[in-house]
């Protein structure tokens, strides 16, 4: 069989697989309602996850510079200011 | 708590150690959903042959069914998790009741637009207010009420324990969804396959079927873990473990 002629046989059984049948209508938007939601699914807690972790790192560096500035800054003095 | 359950579910259930253990599973459950999906499709897909009654239309079952499967099982493990989570108040427990409303409720999603567009075809009808049709909506209808519920609380367990408790109550649902179309004149098939006595499906069709139902399992199961570490970041985001891995994973 010549490569033309088994490309064509190739491309006819293709073309048969995605008929369907007469149903594509009907199967491939199954399929991809299937496959949509499912991605959707796994997408969405790793969003979740990193914008979880990117607010507690931005929480925990807050903390460590007022920690700092606590730190440096001169410590309030016992004694009364006098007059 | 009695001292009939095992030390290590004990340790297994602390957020730590959960998170760890579920880290370590996850790649494996996604590896064999995806292995299981890619073989169980290219037998429904590619080998089984033709329905002869409806033609390549049938084809839809091997995510139909598999999807409507899920969405009574994913129910089961809510329901009895959301128990445990009430009568212990074991906190992992409503993390694993919680983050399965969200993949249940796709399931079930799934499950009514597969259904849909198959019915269309068949029946001459995308809907049709019978039994199955009907319960399947209810359970679609749990799961969002389940969900709401959930986030209507200020404070995250009080919400979760009303979540349970609504969770519980719908269980009811579930054998309703599965015993309806005996019970109840309806224009859905009956069961198809038998776990227990015969299938009234060829073997070529039965097994892409049963493969792509594993390939459900794993998903839910890996599906599951990733949700509940991620909640688990949530709830305990104070602690030290959780600090740890916010900085671990700064450095990358």
């Amino acid at each position: 069989m010549s490569t033309l002629q088994s490309f064509l046989a190739v491309s006819g059984e293709a073309a048969s697989f995605f008929k369907m049948g007469g149903y594509a209508t009907y199967v491939w938007p199954a399929y991809a309602v299937f496959f949509l939601v499912l991605i959707a699914d796994t997408v969405a807690p790793r969003l979740r996850r990193r914008r979880l972790l990117g607010e507690l790192r931005a929480r925990l560096a807050r903390q460590s510079v007022r920690h700092e500035r606590d730190a440096t800054s001169a410590p309030p003095s016992s004694t009364p200011p006098s007059a | 708590m009695a001292n009939w359950i095992p030390l290590w579910l004990h340790r297994l259930s602390s957020p730590p150690t959960f998170y760890r253990f579920a880290g370590t599973l996850l790649p494996w459950a996604m590896a064999l959903a995806v292995l299981c999906g890619i073989i169980g499709l290219y037998g429904g897909l590619v080998l089984a042959p033709a329905d002869y009654q409806q033609g390549d239309a049938y084809r839809i079952i091997f995510i139909h069914v598999p999807s409507a499967w899920m969405s009574m099982f994913i129910y089961a493990v809510m329901g009895v998790s959301a128990f445990i989570a009430l009568v212990w108040r074991i906190k992992l427990a409503e993390v694993v009741a919680m983050e399965s409303a969200p993949i249940g409720a796709a399931f079930t999603f799934i499950t009514l637009v597969t259904g849909s567009l198959w019915g269309k075809p068949m029946w001459g009808t995308w809907w049709t207010w019978d039994a199955r049709l009907t319960s399947e909506l209810v359970l679609l209808f749990l799961y969002l009420g389940v969900i709401g519920l959930y986030h209507a609380f200020e404070d995250r367990r009080q919400g979760a324990r009303a979540a349970a408790f609504l969770a519980i109550i719908g269980i009811i649902n579930v054998p309703i969804v599965h015993f309806s179309v005996n019970w109840w004149n309806t224009l859905h098939q009956g069961s198809t396959v038998n776990i227990f006595g015969h299938s009234k499906i060829s073997w070529d069709m039965l097994w892409p079927l049963l493969t792509m139902t594993l390939a459900t399992k794993f998903y839910y199961a890996a599906s599951l873990f990733r949700r509940a570490r991620t909640d688990l970041l949530s709830l305990e985001s104070g602690k030290d473990w959780v600090r740890r891995i916010a900085e671990g994973e700064a450095d990358r």
